[in-house]
């Protein structure tokens, strides 16, 4: 299992485009992806999952992976946090 | 759980028979102390100098006979109790009958930082009142990848890995007439130990669905508000899953599995999907067998008692044929 930290950094926070976005990604890896903030977790392959978690700017969330991918699915979705998801 | 504080408690969204009827009177800035546990204290020994044990973290109730002996320590002008009191850390006051105590009371309070509050409402109704609501706030939660659905009155958590059809199972379930209380992130909360109240985990999102192909639907628009539903209990988990050759399924149903969320044992199916098998219904008639069995009628086992009873008569049958021909 491997957990990394991320800050959202992108103004608007992580609304549709995003979410859609982060699933687009997830789905492409066969580990269990999930998102943490405050204690709950859910599942990173879920847009509405992820848009219910409410991350506005600044906020913290830990990603978490557990699977055969789990480095490279951990990866590659940090580096969409710290692209800002190609927002400002 | 984020912090609860004194004003998150004048915030709840509470109604009817649950409402607190809760205002701020003096102490604003304070509102912002946390309530860390969902109990109350009539400060009635504190009050009288007795500060042993005194449980200063709960939410300090004060009735008419508490505001009385305030009045009497105002006229006595004794007021040592009172300070000595507000040296504890107290989330907040509460008057009930809409109750005002003395000015000099006020300040007091002001300068330790205590907020004061007043309610319409009778001290007996209200600890009442606040108790369930701080015991539901309390009450351990824990947010699942599900769907949650009202199906013929039976709280239906509908599970399963990504992608395998649980949005589209609850999207043909409202076509049917059933309700939609939450999909894809439902929070459980464990409600007077026994009992799994699901809701949406977000207010904002709640009612909304994401199918694949279609995008994000707004399910109170399309079907009308007979189709949603905010909270119902957990009764039944049914669990979705890509039909495995290799595995064993309930073929009689009378299993009757269990399965725990948190500490709470709920009754729990496994349903594989093929394609010619239609979710919505299997569940449908899930929801009628639950219900069955909740009023003492279990399908499975009153059918193997049907047939234990028919080979007995026949075996008897046989036996009383077999010795006709010895004869």
């Amino acid at each position: 299992m491997i957990e990394r930290e991320v800050t959202i950094k992108n103004r608007a926070g992580i609304h549709a485009r995003p979410a859609a976005l982060i699933v687009k990604v997830a789905n492409g890896y066969s580990s269990d992806i999930f998102m943490e903030k405050n204690g709950n977790k859910i599942n990173a392959k879920s847009i509405m999952g992820i848009i219910t978690l409410g991350a506005a700017y600044n906020t913290t969330l830990s990603i978490v992976a557990e699977g055969e991918d789990e480095k490279d699915a951990v990866d590659a979705i940090v580096h969409l946090f710290e692209n800002r998801f190609e927002e400002e | 759980m984020d912090t609860f504080t004194v004003l998150d408690l004048l915030d709840l969204d509470l109604i009817e028979h649950d409402a607190l009827e809760l205002k701020c009177f003096a102490g604003r800035p304070g509102l912002t102390r946390e309530i860390t546990v969902p109990d109350l204290n009539r400060p009635g020994l504190a009050l009288a100098g007795f500060l042993d044990k005194f449980a200063y973290n709960r939410i300090q109730v004060f009735g008419r006979g508490e505001t009385a002996f305030l009045d009497k320590l105002h006229y006595e002008n004794n007021i040592e109790a009172i300070k000595k009191m507000f040296t504890y850390p107290i989330p907040c006051c509460v008057f009930s009958h809409e109750l005002t105590p003395h000015e000099e009371f006020i300040q007091t309070a002001e300068e330790a930082g205590v907020p004061l509050l007043q309610t319409t409402l009778a001290t007996a109704d209200f600890s009442s009142r606040v108790i369930r609501a701080l015991e539901s706030v309390f009450a351990s939660q824990k947010v699942v990848h599900a769907s949650l659905v009202e199906v013929f009155g039976i709280g239906i958590l509908i599970m399963g890995d990504s992608g395998v059809g649980k949005s589209e199972t609850a999207l043909e379930l409202i076509e049917r007439g059933h309700r939609l209380i939450c999909d894809d992130a439902v929070e459980i909360r464990c409600v007077s130990g026994n009992i799994l109240m699901g809701s949406a985990f977000n207010a904002v999102t709640s009612h909304h669905m994401e199918i694949r192909g279609l995008g994000i639907i707004n399910v109170a628009h399309l079907f009308g508000v007979g189709a949603i539903r905010d909270k119902k209990q957990v009764q039944l988990v049914v669990h979705l899953e890509n039909w495995d050759n290799g595995k064993a399924y309930d073929r009689l149903g009378s299993a009757d599995e269990k399965e725990e969320i948190l500490g709470v044992h709920v009754p729990s199916l496994y349903v594989p999907i093929k394609p010619g098998r239609n979710n919505a219904i299997l569940i449908e008639v899930a929801a009628m067998v639950e219900r069955l069995k909740k009023m003492g009628y279990h399908s499975a086992k009153e059918f193997d008692q049907n047939v234990l009873d028919w080979l007995e008569s026949e075996n008897a049958r046989a036996l009383y044929f077999q010795k006709e021909d010895k004869f």
